[in-house]
């Protein structure tokens, strides 16, 4: 296979595109994606300060080196969620990568801060292990975001996990939550500004941009996420993609052109029940947040208030 | 870590999640390998020596290849 760009020899086949890269080509390649999302859904301004949450995997790595080569201002964030060897050897790689390159790495470990891991309090609250460790990763993100003042919110959000998503909140026409599967939330309601600039990429493009790059990321799988339905829908999706390539593509950035908005009203709706928790101060549609609440089941310590701005649409009070 | 290669041709192959060791003969390309293992060619990368290498690229008996699985996460 020769590179579609300059006919050398190349390392990868993105049969979607019906191309191949050169190592040269490929990271460019890879560059020009993530700037053409930006750009087209206005995520990051050029002055922005940016706070990218980082697991230690693939993605969160690979856009935290994007983002920096393409110039912007760049802070992680990472949080210990206490599963075992996981958590442990995830915060080797993210350390490390930080530190290799001298970015600032802010680091939250969830059992000192919050009294909880993610298998304990997971079983405690009667959540599946993902849903405790997304509402949790969710909710620090967002204070971290908001208490640090930066303006944007970056996750490693991939196409594989948008085409997913989207793919289970149609299978049982979860609404609420079409209206609200875009590229860019903006800040509001006491949330901050939240963007996925690797929406263009797959995770095999993420995955291969990491080994390019030579960015020792951790490969293990988490032994939580094992067997969930969001990992069924990816091999289901794939599994369209291999005879189908740009199946997933097409997928999700149809949705966006052409339905997404048609969701928009529901999304809305759901946000206008919007109060301040009583705990923390976060935005919730209950008394007290969802975090407040898994913290409260799982034994831990209760979060400090954080001082939030909610918009309009707020019912209740926020102090 | 170097493994070494197998003899009368056949390759050593080292797959990930969970990791382990298998023998295949050789030779052959990256996407027979991929189909031989009922393995989803979206889902992995395949790499010689620690390069990554593209579908078309042919496996001798003297390649030490890493089949590594790129889908993970859970749904947060």
């Amino acid at each position: 296979m020769k590179c579609v760009t300059c006919r050398g020899p190349a390392v990868i086949d993105i049969r979607r595109q019906n191309a191949n890269y050169c190592v040269e080509h490929f990271l460019e390649q890879c560059r020009r994606q993530v700037a053409k999302a930006i750009e087209q859904w206005d995520m990051i301004g050029p002055t922005d300060r940016v706070l990218v949450a980082v697991s230690g995997g693939k993605d969160s790595l690979a856009i935290w080196d994007l983002l920096v080569d393409l110039g912007y201002r760049v802070d992680g964030l990472y949080v210990g969620l206490g599963i075992g060897d996981y958590s442990d050897t995830s915060a080797v790689h993210a350390t490390q990568f930080a530190a290799a390159r001298g970015l600032e790495l802010i680091t939250i470990d969830l059992p000192t801060t919050y009294g909880y891991d993610i298998p304990t309090g997971a079983r405690a609250a009667r959540r599946a292990p993902c849903s405790a460790c997304g509402l949790s990763k969710r909710h620090l993100f967002d204070t971290a975001a908001l208490e640090g003042g930066y303006d944007v919110l970056v996750t490693g959000h991939n196409l594989d996990d948008e085409a997913a998503v989207l793919f289970g909140n149609t299978l049982h026409w979860h609404t609420e939550y079409l209206g609200r599967q875009l590229p860019v939330l903006p800040a509001r309601d006491g949330f901050p500004k939240k963007v996925k600039p690797l929406v263009r990429l797959t995770e095999r493009e993420t995955a291969a941009y990491c080994l390019l790059r030579g960015i020792d990321y951790l490969v293990d799988e988490c032994p939580m996420a094992a067997g969930n339905r969001h990992l069924s829908y990816k091999e289901a999706l794939n599994d369209i993609e291999v005879r189908s390539p740009g199946a997933k593509h097409s997928f999700y950035f149809g949705f966006l052109d052409r339905a997404s908005s048609l969701f928009t009203p529901e999304a809305d709706e759901d946000r206008t029940e919007l109060r301040a928790c009583a705990l923390c101060g976060s935005p919730t549609t209950a008394d007290t947040c969802a975090f407040c609440r898994l913290v409260e089941r799982a034994g831990g310590h209760r979060p400090e208030p954080v001082p939030v701005h909610l918009g309009s649409t707020r019912r209740g009070s926020t102090t | 870590m170097r493994l070494r290669t197998c003899e009368h041709g056949r390759v050593k192959v080292i797959l990930r999640n969970p990791r382990r060791e298998l023998e295949i003969s050789g030779p052959r390309t990256v996407i027979n390998l991929l189909a031989s293992l009922d393995l989803n060619r979206e889902a992995h990368l395949v790499m010689r020596d620690g390069e990554l290498i593209p579908g078309d690229a042919a496996l001798g008996e003297d390649d030490v290849i890493e089949v590594r699985p790129v889908i993970s996460g859970g749904q947060s």
